[in-house]
C-alpha cells in the first residue's frame, strides 16, 4: 500500500485543487469518474463542489455501491461536499449518504455563502502546533457524532475536522491553502513513509476523546 | 492565502479567497438560467450545479426587446426556496444599487451581465467592496483581467446569449487562451507593453505570463445547446458551462439538462458523449449570428 496511487473523486468540484495538494507531497494521482479508475487507487478523496450533483452522478456512474466497499477497505478523505456524502445522514433527502464514516450532518450549517468565511483552527495535532487557516465556503457541520469518531479540530464548539480510523472528514478547504497539513495526516494514517514526520500527531489521535 | 488572491485593488485576500473558492466548487459542473422554482428543481435534480435565477431568459429577452432589468425579488426568493444548489442573479452593468439588492437577499454569486441592458455605458461595478462574488462576461484578455482588477471572482466567456449558436463562446475562449499563450512567450521587460495594450492591471498581466492561467476560474457561455457543445467548451478550456436559453428552449428540458451535465462531467470520453447525445428531443432552434447585425450582439455591451 505505501506510495500507491491515491484517486480523487472527478465528477465535479475542486477536484484538481486537490490532485496539486497531493503532487505537492510527492505523490501519485488517478481521477476517478468509473469503477475501472477506482480500482487502480489504494485511496480516495472526495472533494468539495455540490453534494446534490455529486449524488445524482454518482448514481449515473453506479459509482455509489462501488466507493462504500471500496471504503470498506481503503481511507477515503472528504472535504466539504465530500464530507456530506461520507456521513452516515443528512438533512437533505436529495443527498444519498455513502455511509463511511458514522455521523450525522447538516448542509449550509452556516447559512449562504454571504455568511462564508476564514477561520484559524487550532489542530489537535502536536502540542505547538501553528493555527490552520480554514476555508469556509456554505459549509456543512456535523451535528451528532458516534464515539468511534475522533474530532480534530473545533470552531465555535462544533466539530469541523473529524477522524474515523484511516477516514477523514472536514467542514473547510484543506486544498484552497497552500498549507499541506491535513493532507500529509491523512496519508499518515496508512502510509508508513507518510507518517514518519507526523507521528507524535498520530499518537494524539489515538488518544483524543469527543 | 496564496498570491493568487492578492490583486492590486485588493486589500482582503482572505475575503477573494471565499469568493473564488465558491467558484472552484462549481468546476465541471452546468450553471442553468431558470424563470421559475419548478425549472429549478427540473435543473437541481438534472444535476446542475447552480441555477441562475432570472425573469426571462436571453433568448426572450432578445425577442421582446425593451430594457432588461434585475428581476423581481420575490421571483429570486422563490427559486432559493426550491433549491439547495447556490443561487445567481444577474444585475446591469455598473448597476451596483441592484447588486446591493441581491446581496440583501443572500444571493450567492451575482453575474454583472451583458445579458440586461447596461446602466452605466463607461464603469463596471466595484466588486472588492462586496461580500457576495461576482462573475463577469469578458471576450478578450484585457476584458477579463479589467473585471478582476475591479473584483470578480469568476469570468465567463461571454459568447452570444440566447442565439444557440455556439461559434462566439468558441471565438471568445480560443481569444482568451491565444492572448494568455501569447503572455506566456514574453520576457518581463515586454510585460508593462502588453498591459498597456490589453488595458489590463499590470500585477495581474504579470501573474498571466508566470502561471499561465487566470487567477480565478474561467467558464463558458452563450450559445450552448446540445451535449456535445457542452464538451467542445470544455475541451477547449472551460472549466464549467453556463447553459441559458437551451435547456428550457428545448422540447424536453429535464432530459436535455441530465445529458448536459453527463457530457460535461465526461468531456474527455467519447463513448459517455456519445451516450448523452443519443435520442433527445429537438434542440431549441437558435439564431444564425452570421444573420444577426452587429449593432444587436450582447457581447459588445461591457468596456
Amino acid at each position: 500500500m505505501v506510495n500507491g496511487t491515491i484517486g480523487v473523486l472527478a465528477l465535479q468540484g475542486a477536484f484538481q485543487k486537490h490532485i496539486e495538494a497531493l503532487h505537492a507531497l510527492g505523490r501519485k494521482t488517478q481521477q476517478v469518474r468509473c469503477h475501472e479508475e477506482l480500482k487502480r487507487c489504494v485511496a480516495l478523496i472526495i472533494p468539495g463542489g455540490e453534494s446534490t450533483t455529486m449524488t445524482r452522478l454518482l448514481q449515473a456512474g453506479r459509482l455509489t455501491n462501488s466507493i462504500k466497499t471500496f471504503a470498506t477497505k481503503h481511507p477515503v478523505m472528504g472535504t466539504c461536499a465530500g464530507m456530506i456524502l461520507m456521513s452516515s445522514a443528512t438533512d437533505e433527502k436529495k443527498v444519498e449518504p455513502l455511509h463511511i464514516m458514522d455521523f450525522q450532518v447538516q448542509r449550509n450549517i452556516y447559512g449562504t455563502q454571504r455568511e462564508s468565511f476564514t477561520a484559524n483552527l487550532n489542530l489537535h495535532i502536536k502540542a505547538e502546533e501553528p493555527p490552520f487557516c480554514g476555508i469556509f465556503i456554505r459549509a456543512p457541520g456535523a451535528t451528532k457524532l458516534n464515539r468511534r469518531i475522533t474530532v480534530l479540530a473545533e470552531y465555535q464548539e462544533r466539530p469541523v475536522l473529524i477522524a474515523q480510523d484511516h477516514h477523514l472528514a472536514a467542514s473547510f478547504h484543506p486544498e484552497l491553502t497552500a498549507d499541506n497539513r491535513i493532507h500529509r495526516y491523512w496519508l499518515s494514517l496508512f502510509d508508513e513513509d507518510a507518517g514518519k514526520e507526523s507521528t507524535h500527531f498520530k499518537n494524539y489521535a489515538s488518544v483524543a476523546k469527543p | 492565502m496564496s498570491e493568487q488572491h492578492k490583486t492590486p485593488a485588493n486589500n482582503d485576500p482572505d475575503q477573494f479567497a471565499i469568493k473564488v473558492g465558491l467558484a472552484e466548487m462549481l468546476k465541471g459542473g452546468v450553471i442553468m438560467d431558470v424563470t421559475d422554482a419548478e425549472q429549478a428543481t427540473i435543473a437541481e435534480q438534472a444535476g446542475a450545479v447552480a441555477v441562475m435565477a432570472l425573469e426571462r431568459i436571453p433568448a426572450d429577452i432578445r425577442k421582446d426587446g425593451g430594457i432588461a432589468r434585475m428581476s423581481d425579488p420575490a421571483m429570486i426568493k422563490n427559486i432559493q426556496q426550491a433549491v439547495s444548489i447556490p443561487v445567481m442573479a444577474k444585475c446591469r452593468i455598473g448597476h451596483f444599487a441592484e447588486a446591493q439588492v441581491l446581496e440583501a437577499l443572500g444571493i450567492d454569486f451575482i453575474d454583472e451581465s451583458e445579458v440586461l441592458t447596461p446602466a452605466d455605458n463607461k464603469h463596471h461595478i466595484y466588486k472588492h467592496k462586496f461580500k457576495t462574488p461576482f462573475v463577469c462576461g469578458a471576450t478578450d484578455l484585457g476584458e477579463a483581467l479589467r473585471r478582476i482588477g475591479e473584483g470578480a471572482a469568476m469570468i465567463r466567456t461571454k459568447g452570444e446569449a440566447g442565439s444557440g449558436d455556439v461559434v462566439e463562446a468558441v471565438r471568445h475562449m480560443r481569444q482568451i487562451q491565444n492572448d494568455i499563450k501569447k503572455l506566456l512567450s514574453l520576457h518581463q521587460e515586454q510585460l508593462m507593453t502588453a498591459a498597456k495594450e490589453l488595458g489590463a492591471p499590470y500585477e495581474l498581466v504579470c501573474y498571466v505570463s508566470q502561471h499561465g492561467a487566470l487567477p480565478v476560474p474561467n467558464f463558458s457561455a452563450g450559445g450552448i445547446a446540445t451535449p456535445a457543445d457542452a464538451a467542445l467548451m470544455m475541451q477547449l478550456g472551460a472549466q464549467t458551462v453556463f447553459v441559458g436559453s437551451g435547456i428550457f428552449k428545448s422540447d424536453d428540458p429535464a432530459t436535455r439538462a441530465a445529458a448536459i451535465v453527463k457530457a460535461t462531467t465526461h468531456h474527455n470520453d467519447p463513448a459517455q458523449l456519445l451516450e448523452a447525445s443519443t435520442g433527445l428531443q429537438p434542440a431549441m432552434k437558435g439564431l444564425n449570428l452570421n444573420e444577426l447585425p452587429l449593432e444587436q450582439r450582447l457581447a459588445n455591451r461591457g468596456w
